[in-house]
């Protein structure tokens, strides 16, 4: 089971900023292990961020993004107190949803 | 990788047979999960490919999109780029690597109250062209900007 995410969100004249660390491999399927067979892809494909329900922000990943995803993006309306939730899938169909309160 | 499987999701791409599987007790985990994840944009090997895999069919450039990013990245593995769109009503924001086997690195939905600016890091596999796709009021726009990498991010 993956790790938990690292997720900050602080609440700034009425938005919203928000910080997320997961903790992947992404795999890229290109990559050689040291007895010169291919690696497997595995990365993450969808990445959604829900705040009192309301989906702020969804994401489609190639495997691309760099190992140990960083993402950062602003939102409008959070209060601090509130909690926002973070959920990522890959493509092996694993999962993870972390929460964070707005501060 | 099951090739056998992968043929004939490709060949079929049609939900009818995928349920026929499912109903047939076969075990099939990742395609319900993936079920909406754009593989014709991701696995497209062309920026083009990739503009249309996403509806995208010729985007007008624009200088409203700033892509903030290091001229020059030490380390191919881990660009961090920041991608801001400043035209109203944006809708998606995509980023692509022209250089990389597969240009899509990532495709963000930006929904009302939403700020429509990403930051994040992505691979690159040598110096490149990467481009920004914004949509906004159902319309395409593009920019670009060329990133140099010292040393390449492992065959992405």
């Amino acid at each position: 089971m993956a790790e938990p995410m690292r997720i900050r969100a602080t609440s700034k004249d009425g938005v919203v900023n928000v910080k997320v660390l997961m903790s992947h491999e992404m795999e890229t399927g290109m990559r050689k292990d040291a007895s010169g067979k291919v690696v497997p892809a595995h990365f993450i494909q969808h990445v959604t961020a829900t705040w009192q329900g309301k989906t702020v922000l969804s994401a489609q990943w190639g495997p691309a993004v760099a190992k140990n995803p960083f993402l950062e993006f602003n939102f409008k309306g959070g209060q601090k107190g509130e909690k926002i939730q973070i959920t990522w899938t890959d493509d092996k169909g694993d999962k993870r949803t972390d929460e964070a309160t707005i501060n | 990788m099951n090739h056998t499987r992968r043929r004939v999701l490709k060949a079929s791409g049609s939900a009818g047979l995928i349920a026929l599987l499912a109903g047939a007790g076969l075990s099939v985990p990742d395609i319900a999960v993936a079920a909406d994840w754009n593989k014709t944009a991701f696995e497209g090997k062309t920026v083009q490919d990739a503009f249309k895999g996403l509806g995208a069919g010729s985007p007008a450039n624009s200088a409203q999109i700033v892509l903030n990013a290091p001229d020059i990245a030490e380390n191919g593995a881990v660009v961090p780029i920041v991608v801001e769109s400043k035209i109203a009503g944006t809708e998606s924001i995509a980023l692509l690597v022209e250089k990389n086997r597969s240009p899509l690195v990532a495709a963000f939905d930006i929904p009302p109250g939403t700020e429509s600016s990403v930051s994040m890091r992505i691979k690159m596999n040598e110096s490149s062209n990467v481009y920004a796709l914004v949509k906004a009021n159902g319309k395409y726009y593009v920019a670009k900007r060329e990133i140099k990498v010292t040393l390449g991010g492992c065959g992405v």
